[in-house]
């Protein structure tokens, strides 16, 4: 399958540092503000965001957690596969919490959704943003757009965009068509 | 794979060794969910399921109604004191006329051993067994083995000791079909009178003395004598099973190790175990209770996965 890079490490490097920034700006102290990570390939993103808060930014002090979305998914029983969950790690509650929830990419926002009406049962939180570092804009199925976002690509419907993380070191988003 | 290769869960002597780890890694879920502020999830809001309880029971009743309810289902509950059976109805009748009315899935217990197996040939519903008499009882086995994994990580070879009437429990012998899958060793400490025949073919060691049975193992699980179904005597008095096979904290003392305790339930205080330990650190009885609604969530997830929705 012909696979053409979009993103190379360097230029995620700096995308993710810029997303950062743009966190820093709007939420400070991050003192009532919670990442979470949605599984499965949204933690990926997610541990590399906790990475330069504490690395260049030495942000220590804040709650974050890992999401599954599998129980909320909204094609439940509607193909022979049984959907498989992830771990969810969330120790906290994030009731009046400002939520930012992280991702690789999005598309048609079908799992957002799920994810959106996930998060409530940790509590209400006061908002929820949106995080990813590929948008493949122009196919979405539901009324979703991120707040924070590295990449607008438009592709096909039949298109697959991967990002692999730390493959030989390397970080590379790729679409395959 | 993430998948179950039956369609029914009629008892452990179907599922694979793959079956029962997804099964496990799927409560594991299930567990976070149930310990979440909100504890329901919306997957199973289109199915609905019949608890059909033919004989009295309390946890398992309770456990699988609050599992269904966790995960969105439709419940609806039905035991044998109010229903036609009283008035000559068969049981697949029964049980054809509630699928009528576009039930998905049947809990049933019943006190004849084979009456699940016997409703899932003769019936277009998934079934799940939650007692057959003293056949199966799969899903008791599954939250005790799953409590033990959750204390030991691999029940691999780790010495399995199971106290009481043997006999007459669907547990024992549930819980030595998933314990031999999981390459657990099984002893049974009982009166020579309850053990049934040829379970030893079963992999199973039989020990009368007990307090050797006990340096022996790693976990105890300890079974109430059922007084309902024995037609004969098979023990002189309560007091002589007490002090031979009871379970007290001299005797747990006496052997200087830290040994796991479980009992699925109901408890006779002062039989089988005495209070003090049914109360003790070690005792994971408790968790047996919590990790039983998981276990069911699991399994009714699990198999809903498989009823296609026909929404075309």
């Amino acid at each position: 399958m012909p696979k053409e890079i979009l993103l190379d490490s360097n230029k995620i490097e700096i995308i993710l540092s810029r997303l950062v920034c743009q966190l820093i700006e709007n939420h400070k102290d991050f003192n009532n503000t919670v990442l979470i990570g949605l599984q499965p390939r949204g933690v990926f993103l997610f541990d590399e965001i906790i990475k330069i808060f504490k690395d260049k930014y030495s942000y220590l002090e804040f709650n974050s957690g890992k999401l599954d979305i599998t129980f909320f998914r909204d094609d439940f029983r509607r193909s022979d596969k049984t959907l498989s969950a992830n771990t969810t790690n969330i120790n906290f509650s994030i009731e009046n919490k400002n939520v930012v929830l992280i991702d690789d990419v999005l598309f048609t926002g079908r799992s957002i959704k799920a994810a959106m009406t996930s998060i409530d049962t940790y509590g209400r939180p006061k908002s929820i943003e949106l995080l990813v570092l590929v948008d493949r804009r122009f196919k979405r199925e539901m009324p979703i757009e991120p707040n924070y976002c590295g990449v607008k690509i438009d592709t096909l419907m039949g298109d697959k965009v991967k990002v692999e993380w730390n493959k030989v070191g390397k970080n590379t988003v790729f679409i395959e068509n | 794979m993430n998948k179950l290769s039956v369609d029914h869960l009629l008892g452990i002597k179907s599922l694979s060794k793959n079956d029962i780890e997804l099964i496990f890694k799927t409560a594991n879920h299930f567990k976070e969910v149930i310990n979440r502020p909100i504890k329901k999830v919306p997957t199973l809001r289109d199915i609905t399921i019949a608890n059909l309880f033919f004989e009295n029971s309390t946890r398992t009743k309770v456990s699988f109604e609050l599992a269904q309810k966790r995960l969105g289902a439709d419940v609806i509950n039905f035991s044998s004191s109010s229903s036609s059976l009283k008035k000559g109805e068969s049981l697949i009748d029964t049980v054809n006329n509630i699928l009528a009315m576009k039930v998905d899935m049947i809990v049933i217990r019943h006190p004849n051993p084979g009456s699940s197996i016997l409703l899932s040939k003769n019936t277009e519903s998934c079934i799940i067994n939650a007692g057959d008499g003293a056949h199966e009882h799969p899903t008791q086995a599954l939250l005790d083995s799953f409590s033990l994994y959750e204390k030991f990580g691999d029940l691999k070879g780790k010495n399995i000791l199971i106290i009481g009437d043997i006999l007459h429990s669907r547990v024992a012998l549930s819980n030595i079909y998933t314990l031999n899958t999981l390459g657990a060793n099984i002893k049974i400490s009982c009166p020579l009178s309850l053990v049934p025949k040829e379970i030893e073919s079963l992999n199973v060691t039989i020990e009368t003395d007990i307090d050797k049975a006990l340096k022996w193992s790693d976990a105890v699980n300890v079974l109430r004598v059922q007084k309902e179904r024995m037609i004969k005597t098979y023990f002189p008095n309560d007091r002589e099973y007490s002090m031979l096979f009871g379970l007290d904290l001299n005797r747990l003392n006496k052997i200087k190790k830290d040994i796991i305790i479980m009992h699925p339930g109901p408890i006779n205080r002062g039989v089988e175990i005495t209070s003090n330990i049914v109360d003790s650190n070690n005792s994971i009885i408790l968790d047996q209770v919590e990790n039983g609604v998981a276990i069911r969530m699991a399994v009714i997830y699990l198999l809903a996965s498989k009823l296609n929705i026909s929404i075309k």
